[in-house]
């Protein structure tokens, strides 16, 4: 019996050793802040007496991107509560986690399925939402997705020679603004508050997200007279180091830094910035959201970053403060939502809303909600006023209308720009 | 009389018995398993949540299949093998976009495009396994895995469209294809999007059937003995004249191909594939299956890899615990064989087993 080391048995002992450490690395890609304690997924909440309607919810609770999902489950949540309390139609929310991966988002949505759903609120992310939007579609399940951005989420969206992806989903409709839309919406602001003179984008090439934004940004910046001296990528295997690129924007003078990228490699971006005594402006768009809430970052980086996002936690009107208020007591943190909360929130909402309208009850099916809310939310005196925006509007190829806001971290806090 | 039928009727018995814990059994356990769930959706008691994973189970179930026959018939570590099936897929989803009109009948185009899936996933195994092959062990896992990374990041790079004057590629962005009112099908990062969804688990039983049948034909001919023989003994098999890398290419690119027509139907099952989705975690992922399903065992990683992949979803339930315990059932699978009880135990519950019965109480009889 005694061990014999044969070419076989060092093979097996690699391959269990290797799937042993990779299994580890699952475990400790869990970075999203408090997304592992608290975030119940998976549980159904509201009101659950059988003739309420019937809402799912899609997002990453566990993995990198888990903050943004359990932002929107959480968002979404204070959204029913209060609907709830106010009477009338009542809500009933069942959030499933997808851990941002396409598959995974289909099952969740085939679970929803199974449990009943009548109305999708989700997906959280781009990736996942392209697969997912497409089986809603074929289901006729009417969709609204608080921030998953690209084009192809809703379809129909020929680029400038005529080209198209995905066909318009007819279903499908978006609380946030499309990418290229805030990489159009980012060149004009800059332009207009003269933010930048020299620009340096630097950008992710392997985001489906980050590379839209880009895109249009460029073209735009063009039209406007930018001056784009500096254009670096990174992918996602190589977002640990940014010296190459920070140091090429440095060479050539750019005195603002365009980042559209996630948070996570932007809290390294500020911070070797920093470590190299490199100091431009720096500017987000909405993925730049959360970075105040990552776990073991110094926020004294993050001093000064602007972004473009729709919603700002410390705004002081009455509604903003009610919902920080109830998310706070929800989520049992004391972080202040970010604005994927918010946009989870107004799509709650709207549906709501846009039920009243088309006087749906619970008891009708999926397919016949959604033909009566598509024609609701895309009537032409269809408005919504929430935490994102005033007077939302709906056209039918699922793109919302309303006004982007500029903000700036100020003493760790981010603060309305103008 | 009576005493020569039961006689002969014995070793039958035996035979049917060897046969059906044999491959025969492998094949009767994918087709019983297609007729449950045909049963289930003709009787409508099936979920929508386990129906949506009908593909995906066979995709991973005919992956695993492929990767065995590298790491466990041909005893090379491989760390690429999403590769194959990104390479497999997209090269799948671009023929179907272009074959759209030309062929409407979507179970032709489904063949025809799980056909261009692993004659690409062969071409891209034959590129990579030719200056591999001379590599063994730690190497070519090395070189493997960063094949994968290679084929990834060249997919986020990659744009296809095509329009009236044909197909266009570029490596820059969709712009620059050139191209008046077409249709986009690869964009980059954001993978290919817009496929129409052809994949179906008739489809998908039939490529993991066609799977094993490859893999274990292989295994039983001439050929399969040399690959077989390199692996246990490389300089032994050398000496009496076998190719060595002929025979370990052969059974890289088999494997690279079959890999490749999983990918096309992993492709073809969703309206939209990202290269992001075929990395090393998946590669790794396979290599579990193939690892807890038994080394070397055709019949262990067709079980483990459908199991493995319906674990995590049957386990929706218990919220947050479900990554937790899906990770303590792998580590439970890999350890518990080895400790002396639970290894006595199995033991004596396979003896309990009425095949084995037979064959322990004739060998106390023949002695």
């Amino acid at each position: 019996m005694g061990m014999q080391f044969t070419r076989r048995n060092f093979l097996q002992g690699t391959a269990v050793a290797v799937s042993a450490i990779a299994l580890a690395g699952c475990g400790n890609s869990n970075d999203g802040s408090g997304a592992s304690s608290d975030a119940d997924s998976g549980t159904v909440s509201g009101d659950t007496s059988g003739d309420a309607f019937k809402l799912g919810g899609i997002g990453p609770l566990t993995g990198g991107a888990a903050i943004y999902g359990t932002a929107c489950k959480y968002g979404a949540q204070v959204a029913v509560d209060e609907l709830n309390a106010a009477g009338g139609a009542q809500l009933e929310l069942n959030f499933q986690d997808d851990e941002h991966n396409p598959e995974k988002s289909v099952n969740a949505y085939n679970t929803l399925k199974d449990w009943g759903m009548q109305v999708l609120i989700g997906t959280t992310t781009t990736g996942p939402c392209v697969s997912v939007s497409k089986e809603a579609n074929a289901d006729n399940i009417f969709e609204i997705t608080p921030s998953a951005s690209s084009t192809d989420v809703i379809g129909g969206q020929p680029d400038t020679d005529g080209n198209i992806t995905e066909q318009r989903k007819g279903n499908v409709f978006q609380m946030c603004f499309t990418d290229p839309n805030q990489g159009t919406a980012s060149a004009e602001y800059i332009k207009d508050k003269n933010l930048g003179t020299k620009i340096a984008v630097i950008y992710n090439n392997s985001d489906a997200y980050s590379k839209g934004i880009y895109i249009k940004f460029k073209a735009e910046a063009a039209k406007l007279g930018l001056d784009i001296v500096s254009e670096t990528s990174f992918t996602d295997d190589s977002a640990t180091d940014f010296k190459t690129q920070l140091n090429d924007a440095k060479d050539k003078g750019a005195d603002l830094v365009f980042l559209p990228i996630y948070y996570q490699p932007a809290s390294l971006i500020l911070k070797q910035a920093k470590d190299m005594g490199y100091a431009p402006k720096f500017f987000g768009v909405d993925g730049m959201d959360g970075i105040l809430g990552l776990e073991g970052f110094d926020t004294s980086l993050a001093e000064g970053v602007m972004l473009l996002t729709p919603f700002v936690a410390t705004a002081d009107d009455e509604k903003t403060k009610k919902f920080v208020e109830e998310y706070k007591k929800v989520s049992g943190s004391d972080e202040n939502p970010n604005q994927f909360a918010a946009d989870a929130y107004d799509c709650v909402c709207v549906v709501k809303q846009a039920l009243e309208n088309a006087e749906c009850t619970p008891d009708m099916s999926a397919s016949d909600i959604c033909d009566k809310l598509v024609a609701a939310i895309t009537a032409p005196d269809f408005k919504y006023s929430g935490l994102t925006g005033e007077d939302m509007t709906w056209t039918d190829s699922g793109e919302v209308t309303k006004t982007p806001k500029g903000m700036i971290i100020q003493s760790g806090q981010y603060q309305p720009l103008d | 009389m009576a005493k020569e039928t039961t006689a002969a009727a014995v070793p039958t018995k035996d035979r049917l018995l060897k046969a059906l814990t044999g491959n025969l059994g492998t094949y009767l356990i994918v087709v019983a398993f297609f007729v449950i769930i045909e049963a289930m959706i003709a009787g409508k008691s099936i979920t929508s949540a386990f129906q949506g994973q009908l593909v995906p189970i066979c995709v991973y179930v005919s992956a695993a299949l492929s990767l065995n026959l590298v790491v466990g018939v041909s005893g090379e570590l491989s760390l690429g093998h999403a590769g194959f099936m990104s390479v497999g897929a997209f090269s799948g989803a671009i023929l179907s976009s272009v074959l759209m009109d030309a062929v409407p009948d979507p179970a032709l185009r489904l063949l025809l495009c799980i056909i261009t899936g692993g004659i690409f996933g062969a071409i891209f195994g034959a590129i990579v396994g030719v200056p591999v092959m001379r590599l063994s062990g730690d190497y070519l896992a090395i070189v493997t895995l960063a094949f994968g990374e290679i084929i990834k990041n060249l997919l986020n790079n990659l744009y296809v469209g095509h329009d009236a004057a044909g197909l266009h590629f570029s490596m820059t962005d969709t712009t620059s294809l050139g191209m008046t009112n077409g249709t986009v099908v690869v964009n980059g990062p954001q993978g290919a999007v817009g496929i129409t969804k052809i994949s179906t688990f008739v489809a998908g039983t039939l490529l993991v059937l066609f799977t094993l049948f490859v893999v274990l034909n292989l295994m039983k001919s001439r050929s399969g003995r040399a690959i077989m023989a390199v692996r246990d003994n490389k300089i032994a098999a050398e000496a009496v004249g076998i190719n060595v890398t002929k025979y370990r290419l052969m059974a890289f690119v088999v494997a690279a191909a079959l890999a490749g027509m999983a990918g096309a139907l992993y492709a073809m099952n969703f309206s939209s594939v990202v290269p992001s989705r075929f990395d090393y975690n998946t590669s790794i992922l396979i290599l579990v299956y193939v690892v807890l399903g038994g080394i070397g065992s055709m019949r262990g990683s067709v079980i483990a890899a459908a199991i493995l992949t319906v674990l995590p979803e049957t386990l929706r339930f218990m919220a947050d615990y479900r990554m937790l315990i899906y990770a303590v059932v792998l580590i439970a699978v890999m350890v518990l064989p080895n400790i002396p009880a639970v290894a006595s135990l199995m033991e004596k519950v396979k003896e309990a087993m009425p095949w084995n019965k037979r064959t322990t109480a004739e060998e106390g009889g023949a002695q």
